[in-house]
């Protein structure tokens, strides 16, 4: 069976997905973080953020419409949250529509978390959409962060779909015997599903332990190739936080 | 059963070894193997017969009681990592075997476990690939592969720890007629003594110079393909037929 990929369009040849993975991460983090940041009431701010992000995701060569999915599986979440606060909120002026009134504060929070998630969401998808996995991980582990998170990554990305698959499998040799009823049954059977795919799981983690045993391995990973970070690299990372942190900062010196 | 005439070293010594799983099902009850360098085994049986515990000794992933000597080498805790360098051990799942993002890492995995050096694991690497025919497929992850190209890899990863001994546990299982027999003419080639566990008599003729016929446990048969094969009353008793 075939899925998509979060790393997807990982393997285009772009200027963006040439860059080392440490710049990427450094650069967008810088740049989430600036932006998380900045008070809502600024627009300024807001308005380099974006256009920072349209001008690497225009590098970068990914097709719109994909980015555009993406995205749009992320808002809904945001918008479940706070789409009810600029009617709920209460205390300071609000616009009267009639049935209700909308608080102008609630709107201001709307505002907030709407444009944090989608520049926040969007570099994440940058970064994950320009680097493959593999090397997305590396990156963070020369970044020091513990080998243990990157490892469970690691593994996740390999054996979600093969589990996945496992249990479509399952799924379609239930259905095919034409399975149906009472709820409380079908609750029932999912169950046994849940459980049987959760030990298929564990005795697979078992033989992959095993496999990896068996070419030597002792706990530790050793590092193999550590490629240098190029001036390419340090150019982006500097120009896109500076930018970031310089959006920030506008605020201040308003 | 009849003599195997001697084809060098032994490569594997076995004796009196037993093993029960934590469930306490008893999985060996008492095998004596000896496995001559180059020679070509196939390790057969029904279900349950014991055969793939009996390959996850030959490198110390289990450990029962009894002696196994791999190239005069005892598996105990001490020269387990000499052991898993001597003796490679293929997976039937490939999906088992292959845990990396990319191929190229996967491959590299062992000889950087041998702790050889960068160039040198680079080296290993691509003529592993080169001797699978997957050369220039080093950064393709494994789950966009298929099933044949997968089994191919999974050979690659052990082939780079340049192993003395292989042991293959069901290598042409799921594949193909045509992923099957470019399998076994890999195989084939391959100069390392083989430990090949299967139910398939027609692999076993192909690729083995000998046949071990394991029963609940114990070791029931052991003598060429051609004789072993020829006896039909062992066959059925044993349910290779």
């Amino acid at each position: 069976m075939k899925h998509d990929f979060i790393d997807r369009y990982s393997r285009l040849e772009s200027p963006v997905h040439a860059l080392d993975p440490r710049a990427k991460i450094i650069a967008l983090f810088v740049l989430i973080v600036a932006c998380v940041l900045t008070p809502p009431t600024e627009w300024w701010p807001f308005a380099i953020y974006a256009a920072l992000v349209v001008i690497i995701a225009n590098a970068s060569r990914l097709p719109v419409k994909y980015m555009v999915t993406r995205l749009l599986m992320v808002l809904p979440f945001v918008l479940v949250v706070a789409v009810f606060v600029p009617f709920m909120h209460k205390g300071g002026p609000s616009y009267d529509l009639g049935l209700f009134s909308v608080s102008r504060d609630g709107l201001l929070i709307l505002w907030n978390v709407t444009i944090k998630a989608l520049i926040s969401v969007s570099c994440l998808i940058l970064l994950s959409s320009t680097t493959q996995f593999g090397d997305l991980m590396h990156g963070f582990e020369r970044l020091h962060v513990p080998r243990f998170f990157t490892t469970v990554a690691s593994f996740m990305y390999r054996y979600l779909f093969v589990i996945v698959d496992e249990a479509e499998r399952m799924k379609r040799a239930r259905d095919s015997r034409n399975f149906r009823g009472r709820w409380i049954w079908h609750a029932r059977v999912v169950g046994y599903m849940v459980a049987s795919l959760f030990l298929r799981s564990q005795e697979r983690a078992e033989r992959v332990y095993q496999a990896m045993t068996a070419r030597g391995f002792d706990g530790t990973f050793p590092r193999w190739t550590e490629p240098r970070m190029r001036a390419a690299d340090y150019v982006f990372m500097i120009i896109v936080s500076l930018t970031a942190v310089a959006g920030r900062l506008v605020v201040i010196w308003t | 059963m009849d003599v195997i005439p001697l084809a060098g070293e032994t490569a594997i010594l076995i004796e009196g070894l037993s093993y029960s799983y934590p469930d306490g099902t008893e999985a060996l009850k008492g095998v004596d193997l000896l496995v001559k360098q180059g020679e070509s085994v196939a390790l057969m049986g029904p279900n349950g017969a014991g055969k793939s515990t009996l390959a996850l000794h030959l490198n110390g992933i289990l450990t029962g009681q009894g002696r196994v000597e791999i190239m005069g080498i005892e598996v105990n805790r001490k020269n387990m990592r000499r052991v898993r360098d001597l003796v490679g051990l293929v997976f039937q799942d490939p999906d088992d075997q292959l845990f990396s993002p990319t191929v190229r890492e996967d491959v590299a995995f062992g000889p950087l476990n041998q702790r050889l050096e960068p160039d040198q694991v680079e080296h290993a690497v691509s003529r592993a690939l080169t001797w699978v025919g997957m050369e220039g497929s080093g950064e393709r992850s494994p789950h966009h592969m298929s099933f044949g190209e997968k089994k191919r890899v999974s050979l690659a990863t052990v082939l780079a720890m340049d192993p003395e001994i292989l042991v293959l546990d069901e290598p042409a299982a799921n594949l193909d007629p045509r992923g099957r027999r470019g399998f076994l003419e890999l195989i084939n080639i391959l100069e390392a003594t083989k430990v090949v566990v299967t139910h398939d008599l027609q692999m076993a003729r192909e690729v083995c110079t000998r046949v071990v016929v394991m029963d609940g446990g114990r070791i029931v048969a052991d003598g060429r393909p051609e004789t072993v094969f020829a006896d039909g009353t062992l066959l059925e008793r044993h349910g290779l037929v």
